[in-house]
Order: C-alpha cells, then structure tokens, then sequence
C-alpha cells in the first residue's frame, strides 16, 4: 500500500506504542501479576457465572 | 453469503472451537486449570467457560485491579495495547467468539431493527463507560474490607460469562444449582436481552456494551492492520456504507473505532477502491509521503 487516501494518523506511532507494550507485559510479569491471572483463571470464578 | 464473509466465519468457527478447545471441561463440568491459563485470548471469552483454555483479558483487567497487591495492570494493559496496535479490532470481527454468536444470531430470518441515528451515536459511547467504571475504576476503588474487589463488569453486566461458564457448569454441577440467587436470574435476563436484540440488530453487544471493543477501538488508528479508500477511484456509489454492519462512514472514517474490519465493504466495492492490509511503514502520514503525494 502506497501513499493513496490516507486515513490513518498514527504513521510510526504504532512502533514505539508495540514497544511500550512489550515493556508493560514484561514489567507486569516480574511484577507476577500474570500469578493474579492466572489463580483468577484456574478456579470457577463465581461472579462470572452468576452465583457469586 | 459471499466468499469472504464466509471465510471469515469459519476462521470465527476454529478460534472459538480452539480457544474453548477442553472438551473433557463440559463433558465433566470443572474448568480446565493448567498453567498456560495466566495467558490472556485476545477476544471476550469467560475464563470460566468449561472449555477455555485461556482467560479473558477483562476478566484478567479486573482481577489484578481488584486485588490488593495491585493498583495498576502494566499486565493486562501491555497486552490489550499490544493486541491493539498489531490488529485493533481485527478481534472483533474474526476472533471473538462472542462476537461470532451475535453474527451467526443476526443470521436468523427476521425483521431486523434500524436503530435511530441519534440514539444509536449516543449508545456507542456506553460501552467506554463499560471499560471506565466497572472494568477499571470500581475494581480499583470499591473493596472489600480486605482490599478484595469483585469483577463488577462480569458479576453484573457480562453475558458471555453466564453463555460461556454459567449454564454449561450449572448443568454439571448440582452445587453449583443450589446457589442460584437473583444475581443469576438477572444475568439470564441480561444473555436473554442480548440473544433477542442480536436476531434483530447487528452486534449490538459489540457496537454499545462491550469494553474489550471500546478498548481496541480507542487504538484502531495507529494499528499495524489498516484499510485505506482510494479517493481517485471511488465512484461514491454507497455500496460499502450500505453494507456495513458497524453503521461506519467508509469513505469518510474507515479507521473509525467502530469498524470491525469484516471486510464487507472491500468485497462489495466494484472499483475496488477500499484495500486491508498490514501497513509496516508510516502509512502515507510522513512528511516525505506527503510531499511526493503533492507532487
């Protein structure tokens, strides 16, 4: 895709947002939030389900 | 149903059936607990689905803001943005298995319901307030008194959860059954609202309450996935704004953060003047593309 009608502001934005990105899920993982997810994800989760 | 439409329904078919891939989760009516779980799947799928091998990023948002080691996700927030920016709402339109069951529901033969303008521009802003009171600001700031909140998006609001965890477990589990309270009948009445109002408007779950959309939308534009018009060769017929389902101004906004990317309007132009397409470089925003634009 070349230069045509461009909609798109974001222009090379995206790469130092992906970047950013990566750094948030690396620093929440040292952080172990991913050990919040995943006791969440591993037992029935009540409120999900209606009951709790 | 064209071709591509179809394709993208049964790309819809193998991400639900993969990411609720634990048959033996339905078969005995316990969730699967393997390790892989702290994943999150890129869609809106209950974590307490039987069958989910993964969990779900706003159930996952609300679990580390509603615990009290944290206040913030950098998590659950890396991943979203991630998502956002390779695909935006790519998701929406081909791996979200909500998202398919409202397309295959608006399927059914049926008069179908135009919501007025007016009314449907001020709904859209809903499903923000979806993502900005129960997903982040109460899980944050209404605790227990041990610093614990629950999801209020998935206990109050979801259907998904009730579609995708409640009823299947509750069919398996007689302990399950003795707790059924107000809070399930509200949220049956809730996944019955959503079912019947999908027979009769597209996706309406999609474009006025879901919070994962709002989120993915809020980056749709500085996505890696990007579709573009071709002002020179559209004829401005209106075929694509016709059939799109999300109500987006093609011509005007195809980036806009309420397209799911289906792709109905790129297989119904017939100048073919609307591409898709992963876009590595600026996208045509630079100053050099500009100025070779102009000359």
């Amino acid at each position: 895709m070349n230069c045509k009608q461009n909609n798109n502001r974001g222009g090379w934005v995206k790469y130092p947002l992906l970047l950013f990105s990566m750094g948030m899920m690396a620093y929440g993982f040292i952080r172990q939030e991913h050990l919040t997810v995943l006791k969440k994800a591993i037992t029935i989760c009540l409120e999900c389900i209606g009951v709790g | 149903m064209k071709k591509t439409e179809k394709r993208r329904h049964i790309i819809q078919l193998i991400v639900a059936i993969v990411t609720n891939g634990y048959l033996i989760g339905f078969m005995q009516g316990k969730i699967q607990t393997g390790g892989q779980k702290f994943v999150c799947v890129p869609g809106l799928n209950c974590y307490s689905c039987p069958g989910a091998i993964g969990a779900c990023p706003i159930g996952a948002l609300q679990a580390v803001l509603g615990d009290r080691k944290f206040q913030f996700s950098y998590y659950v927030f890396g991943f979203l943005l991630f998502v956002s920016v390779l695909l935006g709402r790519v998701v929406c339109g081909f791996l979200c298995p909500f998202g398919f069951l409202q397309d295959l529901l608006y399927k059914i033969k049926s008069p179908k319901i135009k919501v007025p303008v007016k009314l449907d521009k001020g709904l859209r802003y809903l499903k923000y307030v979806m993502l900005a009171v129960p997903v982040i600001v109460l899980p944050i700031f209404l605790a227990n008194p041990f610093g614990i909140a629950p999801p209020y998006f998935c206990q109050y609001i979801c259907p998904a959860g009730t579609l995708e965890g409640g009823i299947p477990l509750m069919l398996k589990n007689e302990s399950l059954r003795e707790m059924i309270g107000w809070l399930f009948s509200w949220k049956m009445f809730l996944l019955i609202l959503t079912i019947v109002s999908s027979i009769l408007i597209c996706r309406p779950f999609c474009k006025y309450v879901c919070p994962l959309g709002a989120f993915y939308g809020l980056f749709q534009r500085f996505s890696f996935y990007h579709m573009e018009v071709d002002a020179s060769r559209c004829d401005h017929c209106g075929a694509c704004e016709k059939i799109c389902p999300m109500g987006v101004e093609v011509t005007k906004n195809i980036n806009s953060p309420e397209c799911i990317r289906c792709g109905q309007c790129k297989s119904v132009c017939h100048t073919d003047a609307i591409s898709a397409g992963f876009v590595l470089g600026c996208g045509g925003s630079c100053k050099t593309c500009k100025k070779e634009k102009e000359a």
